[in-house]
Order: structure tokens, then C-alpha cells, then sequence
């Protein structure tokens, strides 16, 4: 249970890193949080020949605010993110997801940037991500691109980054003020990875009724994923729950893990349509509240 | 910064940081855990070592007064900061910290193997000064597994703890 012998660096330049990431191709691995790959390091999952601590990069770690995006650099900690109140109101999605990551001991350590690389199914930055249509920037010897998240995350543990490439920011869209955001969460112990997840985020009409809405699943398929049958449903639809819970039964069709070790099929379809239907309703809630907020002031 | 010449990539890297308020420098192999380098190079043996993969928290250590778990971390990227383990807390058996105390009074441990986690992380909690409720501790300790179970008396010793660094104005 130790690490495999490999050569270890430490750039302090992003164009440093991304030299390095040239040079090495696949035979290197981006060292950031660690709490996902020191864990694959000890039990021998991965053997690089080069381990590239990005650490000390200090370009990596900003978060910057302009009035439509909320960018966050990869090596950004996930505990940096769950008491910034800057963060927590541009992206209020963000605030309510951050503290479900692991245990506070890995997020002390694990990056905002670490987590949407390392691509897990059923973590919780990737499927905000997805849920809201972020941008993840990377950039490799040719410079830099952009690719919207529904494209970036492709399969199990697997992301679009070509080998000479690493994820340097994502962007967040800043959340309208009046919208609502839900996000519910079942495991089967505190820190655990979720056996389902949903993230939601809801506008209402001056009628009360939903005009827009995203809902993203984690913890049920390969990738993070759109439950778009849900969202079709329900947009334009009264906020009732009866609403709610019919429409949250189409969430069923998203999930394409099968049995496991944690939790059945048949569980996880379950699951899923119930934490949509408490994520939707707790999103609906709070747009209600902002809705009040808003126009007593 | 300024940019300096990327050292190259090595398997081996001498190393300076602070561990309970010393100074060391050593060199390291690369691939050794601040775990194992605590506990092999520094004889720091509180540091256990339980699962080796993030999952039981036994390694958990305070790194510039943060807990983090050591055999998630490379030594090498220690460098520059500060380390704390559980020796730092008392001197010697006969003058324990108030955290120390209320464990031995609330009876928190029985084999003992999670307990300088519990003890470094209940530090860092009970740092704030606020009042938590039962169920708060029961959230903040999550992240480190008692194989024992005796988590009452954990949340117990971490309330005592708190109330006693409170009425002594010590600082945890
Ligand atoms: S030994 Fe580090 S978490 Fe178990
Ligand atoms: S006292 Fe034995 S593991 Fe906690």
C-alpha cells in the first residue's frame, strides 16, 4: 500500500506544467489535491512514470468574479470554496454541494480542478458542472480551449483532455438572483460517495410556475448526467408536488449503473427519483423565498 | 513569483518543514507518504496507519492547522509548511492538555488507534470556541473511523474538551 517509484516535479509556472505534460504525454500525472489519485498510487491503480505536483502553482488558484461568470481555478481547494461567501453567492448551487465531498480531512486537500479531471461519476463538482452548463477551460502545447462540460466528461474516470493537456479553470455561469438551487444527496454513511445525487436549479413565472429548470444526477451512470425528460416536463408546469413527484419518476430512465456492491439497479432508480423530486422541490421553495425577497425590497 | 528554473524531475528531494514546532530538514524518496515519513524517518509514531487509502482518517495530522489525511500526501509536499501531530501536545504522561484530559476523563478510547486523530481533530474543532451541538460533533468527526465504536464517548471528551478550553481562556 505505497506508491510505485516514479519521478516527481514541481512547477511553479502553468507553462512549466504544460511543458512537462508535453513532454510526458500519458506517462504523466497531474499530482493536484491527491485525494483521488494518492489513493490509486498506494493500491498500485496507477503506476506514472511522472507525477507533476501542480501545488505551487499559484496562477491555478484565483477565483475570479465578473458580472455573468464565476471562474475558479483548478487548484482552488474544495474548502476554500465552501466558506466563500463570494462563491456561495454567485453560485449558490456550489455552496450546497461543496460540503457533501468526502470528509473535510479531503477537503482541506482536494481541488475544485482535481475533482472535474479525475471524472468520477458520482462526485459532486461534475455534476454541478453539468447541471449548469459550466465551461471547462484546459490548456495544453497548442494553448488553451474551452469545452462546455456536457462534452467534457466522456465515460467512466475519463475526460476529453488530450494527453498533453490539464484542466486550468471551469467556469460558472453566475446564478440569476431570483432563481432557486436544491441539491440532495443519499449515501450510505456521512463523506461517503453518493449512491444518488441531484442538483437542481429552478426560475418561476409570475404565476408561480417553472420556467426554467436543469436537474443533473450523479452516483447513476458512467458520467454525470441531464435528466432532460425531467426538465421538459416540468418546464412551464406548476411547482405542486403531485407535479413534482410525476414528473420526477422519468429520472428512472437516466440511471444505467447497474448492481453493484452498494445499492441495486432497481434501488438506484429509486433513489433517483427520489432525490430529484426533494432536490425540485427544495429548489422550487427557495425561488419562492427569493421571489418574496425580492419584491419586499 | 518570480520564475525560477523548474527543478527536474527526481525520485529523490531534500526537504525542509516544520513539525511540531521544530524545524527539519531531510531528504526524502519522493514517493514516501508524509505518513510514512513521520512516523519511519521522525519516529513520530502516533501517525497510524489504518487503510493507507483516505478511507479510516487514523492518519490524519494538522497540516498548517488544518487536518489532513498523511497517507494522502507525498512528504515532499509537506515543504515549507507546518506539521502537527499529537506529540506536540503534552511533554511529558503527568501534564496532559485539557484535550488529552477530558479523553482520559470521558473514557474516549479503548484500544487507542484512532485517538490522535480524534484528539488533533477535536483541536482543530474546538479552535472556533463555539458551542456545537451533539449531532454537530458527531458531523465534524466523521472523517476518522473508531473500529472500536465508542463514538459517545469521543462526542463526550470533544464537549469536554470544549468546555474546558472555554473556562480556561487555553488555547486549544
Ligand atoms: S491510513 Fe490514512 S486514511 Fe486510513
Ligand atoms: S478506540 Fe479503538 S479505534 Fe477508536
Amino acid at each position: 500500500m505505497k506508491p510505485p517509484r516514479f519521478l516527481y516535479c514541481d512547477p511553479d509556472t502553468l507553462d512549466a506544467a504544460v511543458a512537462l505534460k508535453a513532454q510526458h504525454g500519458f506517462d504523466a500525472l497531474m499530482l493536484a489535491g491527491g485525494q483521488s489519485l494518492m489513493p490509486m498510487l498506494n493500491m498500485r491503480l496507477a503506476s506514472p512514470g511522472v507525477l507533476i505536483d501542480i501545488n505551487g502553482i499559484t496562477d491555478l488558484q484565483r477565483v475570479v468574479r465578473t458580472d455573468d461568470v464565476l471562474e475558479i481555478g483548478a487548484g482552488v481547494r474544495q474548502s476554500a470554496i465552501e466558506s466563500d461567501e463570494q462563491v456561495h453567492a454567485a453560485v449558490p448551487l456550489l455552496a450546497r454541494a461543496v460540503p457533501h465531498i468526502g470528509h473535510v480531512e479531503n477537503r482541506h486537500r482536494g481541488t475544485v480542478g482535481g475533482s472535474i479531471a479525475h471524472a468520477d461519476g458520482a462526485a459532486e463538482l461534475p455534476c454541478i458542472a453539468v447541471t449548469l452548463d459550466a465551461v471547462i477551460v484546459v490548456r495544453g502545447a497548442s494553448g488553451e480551449r474551452e469545452i462546455p462540460a456536457k462534452d467534457f466528461f466522456q465515460g467512466f474516470l475519463s475526460n476529453a483532455c488530450a494527453p498533453d493537456e490539464l484542466v486550468v479553470a471551469v467556469r460558472f455561469p453566475v446564478t440569476p438572483a431570483a432563481a432557486g438551487t436544491g441539491f440532495v444527496e443519499v449515501a450510505r454513511r456521512e463523506g461517503d460517495f453518493a449512491l444518488a445525487a441531484a442538483a437542481v436549479q429552478a426560475e418561476l413565472d409570475e404565476q408561480g410556475r417553472i420556467s426554467r429548470i436543469a436537474v443533473g444526477l450523479a452516483g447513476v451512470a458512467a458520467t454525470p448526467v441531464r435528466a432532460t425528460a425531467v426538465e421538459d416536463r416540468l418546464t412551464g408546469a406548476a411547482a405542486d408536488p403531485d407535479t413534482v413527484a410525476a414528473a420526477a419518476q422519468l429520472a428512472a430512465d437516466v440511471v444505467t449503473t447497474g448492481d453493484d456492491l452498494h445499492a441495486t439497479a432497481a434501488y438506484r432508480k429509486h433513489l433517483a427519483t427520489t432525490v430529484v423530486m426533494r432536490a425540485v422541490l427544495a429548489a422550487v421553495a427557495d425561488a419562492e423565498q427569493r421571489t418574496q425577497n425580492g419584491s419586499a425590497s | 513569483m518570480t520564475t525560477t528554473e523548474n527543478p527536474a524531475a527526481t525520485d529523490t528531494r531534500t526537504i525542509t518543514l516544520r513539525v511540531n514546532g521544530r524545524e527539519i530538514t531531510r531528504t526524502v524518496s519522493t514517493r514516501t507518504t508524509l505518513a510514512d515519513f513521520l512516523r519511519d524517518d521522525l519516529d513520530l509514531v502516533s501517525v497510524h496507519l489504518g487503510c493507507e487509502h483516505g478511507v479510516c482518517g487514523c492518519c490524519t495530522v494538522l497540516l498548517d492547522g488544518q487536518s489532513v489525511r498523511s497517507c494522502l500526501m507525498l512528504a515532499v509536499q509537506a515543504r515549507g509548511h507546518e506539521v502537527e501531530t499529537v506529540e506536540s501536545l503534552s511533554a511529558d504522561q503527568t501534564n496532559l492538555h485539557p484535550i488529552q484530559e477530558a479523553f482520559a476523563e470521558e473514557h474516549a478510547l479503548q484500544c487507542g488507534f484512532c485517538t490522535p486523530a480524534m484528539v488533533l481533530r477535536c483541536k482543530e474543532i474546538i479552535a472556533d470556541g463555539r458551542t456545537r451541538t451533539d449531532e454537530e460533533v458527531r458531523r465534524e468527526i466523521s472523517g476518522i473511523l473508531c473500529r472500536c465504536t465508542g463514538y459517545q464517548n469521543i462526542v463526550n471528551a470533544v464537549q469536554n474538551a470544549s468546555r474546558r478550553c472555554a473556562s480556561t481562556g487555553q488555547e486549544a
